[in-house]
């Protein structure tokens, strides 16, 4: 039964993620970051809280992204971000049939 | 044999094979080397297994033994063996070995006539000599040899009967083979030759063989050891392509694409091999190819064996005859059975042979390894090492040096073996890694790597950690992925570390990954940071500056306009004159960088990189009153030389022509000053955070000796710092005494073998702008998946109940629908 729920959009080709790489899109006006981590298919918004920084470009290694302007560690499930207070949006994502989708409450 | 290093390699490296392997004799592969130990009694035909049947089964590798293949449909891509039954291939490896040669000769029939070349013949002979009261060997070469020898440590009288007028005459000249004869003799052997045998007489059994010349030796047993030939029987039979051998290519690729062949089977170049080490090398290349590398090669070379010849040490490499226009070292010993003779033409070691003292062989094989260039201290090929202690020959070797010609093993695998392994004797080293397992000649210097690193282990012990997620220090973490043959970052971490890494360490492994191997490994490039995935520095608001190489800071009218142009066209917010003299556009969108370089037509200058950056020069002589050497030749010469190097951390440098030092070079990574009788040569001068002139490494009087010196530096930093370690904190870690006397004043072959890395390393470079700009090396490498409207978003079903965690990425790649929900966004 179809119910009243979350919506998706559609963010790309799960081939164009390069193992443990991010690539930027955006959504409307949102800049999101989107990673193939070991565990899955990651996505942040792209800016580090820090200074900005464009975590896309980051290192990935496990289930975290390097930014690489001042290597403040982010993580990607929980949004926690080393040595700063804030912490970065997690969004939610659905890998189907190759294509990966964001969900939107 | 050369099959079971082949398997080893190939399993070692990966698990994604299904092998196997068809044996015509009725046991797994065996070391031949040793045959002629187990006829001299001096061990036991089980110890010659190479592979046992343990490990076929513990690598899952099929073992037929005793299953003779008899044809091979390449059509259908199937071998049948001689029970009928057809296997399947993909890949199909010829590893036949050789056949012994029979000559023509009469009477070969008889009984008590034996060929040497299987465990069978060996205890058919062992059987016949029990009962023997003399023997003949026909055939002086190292087979023949070998079975005299064992024959006469058996009690057996023993003439050998030889064609041509000296003995072992592929591998020994006159005096090599005339000393090795009088150790034969001494041992109560008998040795006619030149001398050709007409035929072997007797009345079912061999009694006597008859000589041209007439002669006739007594003999109730005859061993029959007049070389080998390629087995290429069952290759020719399905229509391959075999000269003298099956004929292969680098890739050791027969006619059929399918088909690869190794060993002594193989004809390659036009060579067949019939010594160890470029066989085993064979293997280990032919491994790495089935495993996806593609630079995988090999080359043949210079063929270098030790051997050890009726127990008489011997070690040939290259030419045998001498030149007119060869220099010759000689030294003979004729009281101690010991000669030595080195060819060196133009600088280029073409042939040694030992006799009798092999003590310099590995300062030999060191510099074939590294391309045969001699250079210095030649003395020491033949002299030097007698009676040193053979723990300062060993600590003389570089790491790649291969210490055991027979089965392919360096310095480092030992080095690893006694360091990583625990292994704490002789024994213990042979059972890791084979080394001295075979001929034994280099039984000392393994002792040598033992003494050594019962002392280097504690000062290994105190280096700090790579990091915490790899809790290794950096020379036991080299030789480990060197030990284990770990390529590619992923690997390493796997292998010896937490298996995920952090960016810290990824970072630093890909770096020292390069640097260990000499840039053949898998770069990942998502163990590298942003700037070396899009060859660009990225600037505090996520745009990249570029900046083209200019070597030597030298340009042209046209290259400045194209530089011109391009700020134009892509509207570049700023275009500055850099400290190391070059230009830098800044504020470049990451997906105009491929049409930026396109337009420029220039290298990349890797400003963006830990690598060789600028080298900075003055005008010098040409246009300055006060100039003494040419510095903007000689920078741009050096650039040259070292650019598309990655370094453990920006490498800057300059030359100048005088003392004026106008290119301000002494504060320089690497810096060059013309003096009136030459150039110095500083390192490790910073002027950024902190400030420090640099060291005088060496003062040099032409500038290829200085361009020598830069290189030798560069390669050792290269491979002694630790990642991000500018080279002044280097030198103020080690010293540059220390410095000096591994590089500039360091034994010749050391040197030899340093430049041959860095050459190796060199020629790996690829220029990243012109290919990757064209052709991208990951998906959207220089771009962002497309830009989605949120209005494109669909409606779906609510999910029932909340998805636990995530899924492995693979599940997601089958095309299963998964939720990743444990994402709680916050503002």
């Amino acid at each position: 039964m179809i119910s009243p729920g979350p919506t998706r959009v559609r963010l790309g080709a799960l081939a164009d993620l390069p193992r443990r790489e991010g690539r930027a899109v955006t959504v409307g006006d949102e800049r999101i970051a989107v990673f193939r981590c070991d565990g899955g298919v990651r996505a942040v918004s792209n800016a580090c809280p820090h200074a900005g920084g464009p975590l896309a470009d980051g290192v990935v290694a496990g289930d975290t992204v390097t930014c690489p302007l001042h290597m403040r560690v982010v993580d990607l499930c929980t949004g926690v971000v080393g040595d700063c207070a804030e912490r970065v949006r997690v969004f939610d994502v659905v890998v189907e049939d190759g294509e990966v989708y964001l969900l939107r409450p | 044999m050369v099959a079971a290093a082949f398997l080893e390699e190939l399993v070692a490296g990966s698990d994604g094979f299904e092998v196997t392997v068809f044996g015509a004799e009725p046991h797994p592969a065996y070391d031949r080397i040793k045959l002629s130990s187990v006829l001299a009694g001096q061990c036991e035909p089980e110890s010659l297994t190479m592979l046992d049947e343990d490990w076929y089964a513990a690598h899952g590798v099929t073992l037929r033994a005793g299953r003779e293949v008899v044809a091979i449909d390449r059509e259908r891509r199937m071998v049948r063996d001689c029970t009928g039954a057809e296997t399947p291939y993909d890949v199909c490896v010829l590893a036949t070995g050789s056949d012994p040669v029979v000559p023509p000769i009469d009477g070969t029939h008889r009984g008590g006539v034996h060929t040497f070349r299987t465990l069978r013949d060996v205890d058919d002979i062992i059987e016949a000599g029990q009962t023997s009261s003399s023997s003949v060997v026909i055939g002086g070469g190292l087979l023949g040899l070998e079975a005299a020898y064992g024959l006469r440590r058996r009690g057996v009288e023993v003439s050998v009967v030889h064609l041509m007028d000296r003995l072992m005459e592929r591998q020994l000249d006159a005096v090599g083979a005339r000393v090795l004869r009088g150790e034969l003799e001494r041992m109560g052997m008998r040795v006619v030759m030149p001398a050709e045998t007409a035929s072997i007489l007797g009345n079912g059994r061999v009694e006597a063989i008859a000589l041209r010349d007439g002669r006739v030796l007594d003999a109730d047993l005859v061993v029959v050891a007049c070389g080998i030939r390629p087995a290429a029987g069952l290759a020719r039979d399905c229509g391959l392509t075999v000269g003298r051998g099956i004929v292969v290519d680098d890739q050791l690729r027969t006619s059929d694409p399918r088909v690869y062949a190794i060993g002594e089977c193989t004809e390659h170049r036009g060579l067949v091999y019939g010594i160890v080490a470029p066989l085993n090398l064979q293997a280990r290349v032919l491994a790495a190819h089935l495993r996806g590398d593609e630079s995988a090669a090999f080359e043949g070379g210079i063929p270098a064996t030790t051997l050890k010849v009726a127990g008489v040490h011997v070690f040939s490499a290259g030419a045998v005859e001498a030149e007119a226009d060869d220099d010759l070292l000689t030294l003979e010993d004729t009281a101690s059975g010991i000669y030595k003779r080195v060819l060196i033409q133009d600088q280029q070691l073409r042939g040694a042979i030992l006799v009798g003292d092999l003590s310099t062989a590995p300062q030999i094989t060191a510099v074939l390894a590294a391309g045969a260039h001699v250079n210095g201290n030649r003395l020491s090929l033949v002299a030097a090492p007698t009676g040193e202690p053979p723990q300062s020959v060993a600590e003389g070797l570089a790491d790649d040096a291969v210490v055991c010609g027979c089965n392919g093993v360096t310095k480092a695998s030992i080095v690893a073996a006694i360091r990583q392994q625990g292994c704490s004797t002789r024994a213990e080293v042979t059972r890791c890694t084979r080394a001295a397992g075979s001929c034994g000649s280099c039984g000392a210097i393994v002792d040598g790597l033992l003494a050594g690193c019962g002392v280097e282990a504690t000062a290994a012990a105190a280096e700090p950690d790579l990091c915490a997620c790899v809790p290794l220090g950096l020379h036991p973490l080299r030789d480990a992925v060197r030990e284990r043959n770990l390529r590619s970052v992923q690997a390493v971490l796997e292998a010896l570390g937490n298996g995920t890494g952090c960016a810290k360490c990824k970072i630093a492994l890909s770096y020292h990954l390069d640097a260990w191997w000499c840039g053949d490994y898998e770069e990942d490039r998502s163990a590298r940071f942003i700037n070396d995935r899009v060859h660009a520095n990225i600037q505090r608001d996520g745009t990249f500056s570029v900046v083209p190489r200019m070597f030597g800071g030298i340009t042209t009218p046209a290259e400045l306009r194209r530089i011109a142009d391009v700020a134009d066209r892509y509207a570049v917010p700023m275009v500055k004159v850099t400290g190391g003299q070059r230009l830098d556009l800044l504020g470049v969108r990451k997906e105009d960088l491929p049409s930026i370089w396109r337009d420029l037509g220039i290298v990349s200058g890797h400003a963006y990189a830990k690598a060789v950056r600028t080298v900075k020069t003055c005008v010098g002589s040409d246009f300055c009153r006060f100039g003494v050497g040419d510095s903007t030749a000689l920078g741009i010469a050096f650039e040259r030389m070292v650019w598309g190097l990655y370094t453990p951390h920006k490498l800057k440098s300059g030359v100048t022509g005088c003392p004026r030092n106008c290119a301000e070079v002494t504060v320089k990574d690497v810096g060059l000053v013309g003096i009136a009788t030459g150039w110095e040569v500083y390192v490790g001068g910073a002027a950024g955070m902190s400030v420090r002139k640099g060291d005088l490494l060496s003062t040099v009087a032409t500038p290829e000796e200085a361009l020598r010196h830069v290189a030798l530096f560069v390669q050792h930093y290269r491979e002694e710092a630790r990642y991000l370690e500018r080279t002044y904190h280097y030198l103020q870690r080690v010293g540059v005494e220390a410095v000096r006397a591994a590089t500039v004043d360091a034994p010749a072959e050391e040197q030899v073998a340093l430049l041959a890395r860095f050459a190796l390393a060199k020629s790996r470079v690829r220029e990243p702008w012109s290919t990757e700009g064209a052709a991208p090396r990951t998906p959207l490498q220089f771009g962002a998946l497309p830009p989605t409207e949120p209005e494109e978003r669909e409606l779906i079903g609510h999910p029932t109940e909340p998805t636990p965690a995530y899924r492995s990425v693979e599940a997601m790649d089958r095309g299963a629908a998964m939720l990743a929900t444990s994402g709680v966004g916050v503002g």
